[in-house]
């Protein structure tokens, strides 16, 4: 592989990491505080089809300009609501977490996927949002293209990284979040409402999966349709746990799938030929092998992640 | 133990269920600025109108039966299959590579063959999840989800490629589906005019089939327990693992006979957007059912009745056929918040306790130790 090569790869995979990234890092917060939100891809359906309604109703309108921000701001508003339902269902009914997390996934693709036939219709580009060189920076010769000339989500997703772990690590908030997924009787006992932190863990976790959605339709694929999460909130739900529940694992595995995409993107482009078929299965192929090997690491696991928590149930 | 508390109890808790789903169902009707009484309207009554109607109704029953009883199946077992949208499509595929390649065997030979192979078929493709979780501790849902991704790209690739229909490179047209099936190798249509067909009696046997596999051999009571308490179950020397693939082997099975039903019965050859969603349709309609055979076959026929009055009402008034997954979604959310309720002791207490304290006189409520056979009940 020539140098050449190996920079288009690294450049393109970058900005493909993204919303893997966001919605893994909110999964993240969701299993840390003990909930595990398979409903994931749905809120990112929705948040995708929010950021795109905006471009596209406000094209050529005086708002245009605010169109990208209104979409964002849409996406993450309805990953709110979309946790906090999710909250209301696993923490205050405590329904069992997978299967929930399937009847969210479903309600959110069929919300996003029945609003846009009704209203749009057929698949329409967007604008989306301007790449944003970083001046100076972006000038570096091999990685100022790589990692300084890109849209601002990217840079601020990647600051997302050190943010999340600080969250997590350094702050009584995450604390909480931890102890709540760890040992919520302990934390309970200490005066910390379970509930409320998974309520709060939930919402962010959604607002982050709805970003992520929004990244999808505004800054990689420029449009929306019905499949375009196409099974990438299930695979955050994986980054995690190949992750091992940390905010830097997590940003490895998202680069890791990015980069498997734009290789399999840059062979196919490349002339070498293999039916297209095989290289769309790829990730998830990729996804049941990171599995199977993460399964050591399962030993990192938040120990009550998937247990709902009742205070009056005794032990 | 009053039991008129307990039926009061139940009745509320289901009465709220279902208004929730279908408040929330409305809303999102009239996001799409639908009359939402006017299309729950059509979609309950439309196909009921006329024998076509039913008769549809029942073709979409034969599959979500079928399906709908092998995820009972596993999640009964303790393995949440969510991958029977990908076994179907598998086991479309060997059902018709099956019946397509031998073309000259007599009919009581090749009908069989064609849906044990899609059965074989739909039971790998289910086993490699079970293999995964058993041996690799892979989370199941994770695993089937991308194993439908996969599936579907397989299908797609087969149907585009090798297994495309010669005549369809001829004219040029590509559609990409496949040659049609032998004539030996179809079920019986069994009301002329209609699609329905022989496949309804074998959902129904089936159906009485599972209920004898689950309660009454021992395979069927390991694989309870195994899902019941995996610990206690262990303890008492039965093979978890071993069941638990068992339960996908089973599960995955009856996808993909679903599919080569789909095959023999209805199209004849298979297409594209075959399933459509009927492996999704099979989770609700399980858990509708209680996860019982006998709750099942009922909740199909429900579902048929929702999957066509939806296509009717995508034609009449134009209210997108994605709706379904929205009402799916929300019914599965609904289901498994009143199934929490209904079985746990603590939130009876909590009830029985709020009412005593709005004034209402009603006795002791069930101590905590109970319902531990309700636990048992309780599924996933």
């Amino acid at each position: 592989m020539t140098g050449h090569m190996l920079h288009d790869i690294l450049a393109l995979g970058v900005p493909f990491s993204v919303a893997l990234l966001l919605a893994a890092l909110g999964e993240m917060f969701n299993q840390r505080a003990g909930v595990f939100n398979l409903g994931c891809e749905g809120i990112m359906s929705v948040g995708a089809f929010l950021a795109f309604l905006p471009a596209w109703l406000l094209k050529s309108g005086s708002l245009a300009p605010w169109a990208n921000v209104l979409g964002f701001g849409g996406a993450a508003a309805a990953g709110v609501l979309l946790g906090g339902l999710f909250a209301l269902v696993t923490v205050t009914f405590r329904a069992p977490q997978g299967i929930a997390g399937i009847g969210l996934q479903m309600l959110g693709w069929g919300l996003a996927g029945s609003i846009f036939r009704h209203f749009v219709g057929g698949v329409t580009g967007v604008e989306g949002v301007a790449a944003w060189p970083i001046p100076g920076l972006s000038r570096i010769p091999w990685v100022g293209t790589i990692l300084f000339d890109h849209n601002p989500i990217v840079y601020l997703a990647f600051l997302a990284v050190p943010a999340s772990a600080w969250l997590l690590y350094r702050t009584p908030w995450g604390l909480r979040v931890r102890a709540a997924g760890t040992h919520p009787r302990a934390a309970d006992s200490m005066g910390v409402s379970v509930e409320r932190v998974r309520y709060q863990a939930l919402m962010l976790g959604g607002a982050m999966a709805g970003l992520g959605g929004a990244y999808l339709a505004l800054c990689q694929a420029k449009m929306f349709a019905d499949d375009l999460v196409a099974g990438r909130g299930f695979i955050a739900v994986a980054l995690v746990y190949f992750g091992r529940w940390s905010p830097w694992g997590i940003l490895g595995g998202a680069l890791l799938f990015s980069l498997a995409q734009a290789l399999q993107l840059s062979i196919q482009v490349g002339g070498i030929r293999f039916p297209y078929e095989f290289a769309v299965m790829l990730p998830y192929a990729l996804v049941i092998l990171v599995l199977a090997l993460a399964r050591k690491s399962r030993i990192l696991e938040p120990t009550a992640l998937g247990k709902p928590y009742d205070r009056e149930m005794r032990v | 133990m009053p039991s008129r508390f307990r039926l009061a109890y139940a009745a509320a808790v289901t009465l709220a269920a279902a208004a929730a789903a279908v408040a929330v169902a409305a809303l999102a009707l009239r996001a799409v600025g639908a009359s939402p009484w006017a299309t729950f309207g059509v979609i309950l009554t439309g196909p009921l109108q006329d024998l076509f109607g039913v008769s549809e109704v029942l073709v979409r029953a034969v599959p979500l039966t079928l399906v709908g009883l092998g995820i009972a199946i596993s999640f009964r077992s303790g393995i949440l299959n969510i991958g029977a949208e990908g076994q179907m499509q598998v086991g479309i595929l060997c059902g018709t590579a099956v019946a397509l390649a031998l073309p000259a065997l007599p009919r009581p030979l090749l009908l069989p063959l064609c849906l044990a192979a899609g059965a074989a078929g739909g039971a790998a493709w289910g086993g490699i999840a079970g293999l995964l979780r058993a041996r690799l501790d892979v989370n199941e849902i994770l695993s089937t989800v991308m194993l439908n991704y996969i599936a579907a790209q397989l299908y797609t690739f087969l149907l585009r490629g090798p297994m495309i229909d010669p005549a369809e490179l001829m004219t040029g047209s590509g559609t990409p589906q496949s040659m049609r099936l032998p004539r030996s190798a179809w079920l019986d249509r069994l009301v002329p005019g209609t699609r329905i067909h022989a496949g309804l009696y074998l959902a129904l046997a089936l159906a009485a089939l599972v209920w004898v596999l689950l309660w009454r051999t021992t395979l069927g009571f390991r694989m309870r327990a195994a899902g019941a308490g995996p610990r206690a179950a262990r303890y008492a020397g039965i093979p978890v693992e071993r069941s638990l693939v068992g339960a996908m082997l089973f599960a995955g099975g009856f996808a993909g006979l679903a599919g080569a039903v789909e095959v023999a019965g209805v199209h004849h050859r298979a297409i594209e957007a075959i399933s459509s969603g009927y492996g999704f349709a099979g989770i609700v309609v399980a858990l509708f059912g209680g996860l019982h055979p006998a709750g099942i076959v009922p909740a199909a026929a429900f579902f048929g009745l929702l999957l066509f009055g939806a296509d009717m009402t995508q034609r009449s008034a134009g209210v997108p056929a994605n709706m379904v997954l929205v009402l799916q979604g929300v019914v599965i959310l609904a289901i498994v918040s009143a199934k929490m309720y209904l079985n746990n002791p603590y939130a009876q207490e909590r009830a029985a306790r709020l009412l005593r304290r709005l004034g209402v006189r009603i006795g002791a409520v069930a101590p905590a130790g109970e319902s531990d056979s309700a636990a048992e009940e309780a599924g996933p």
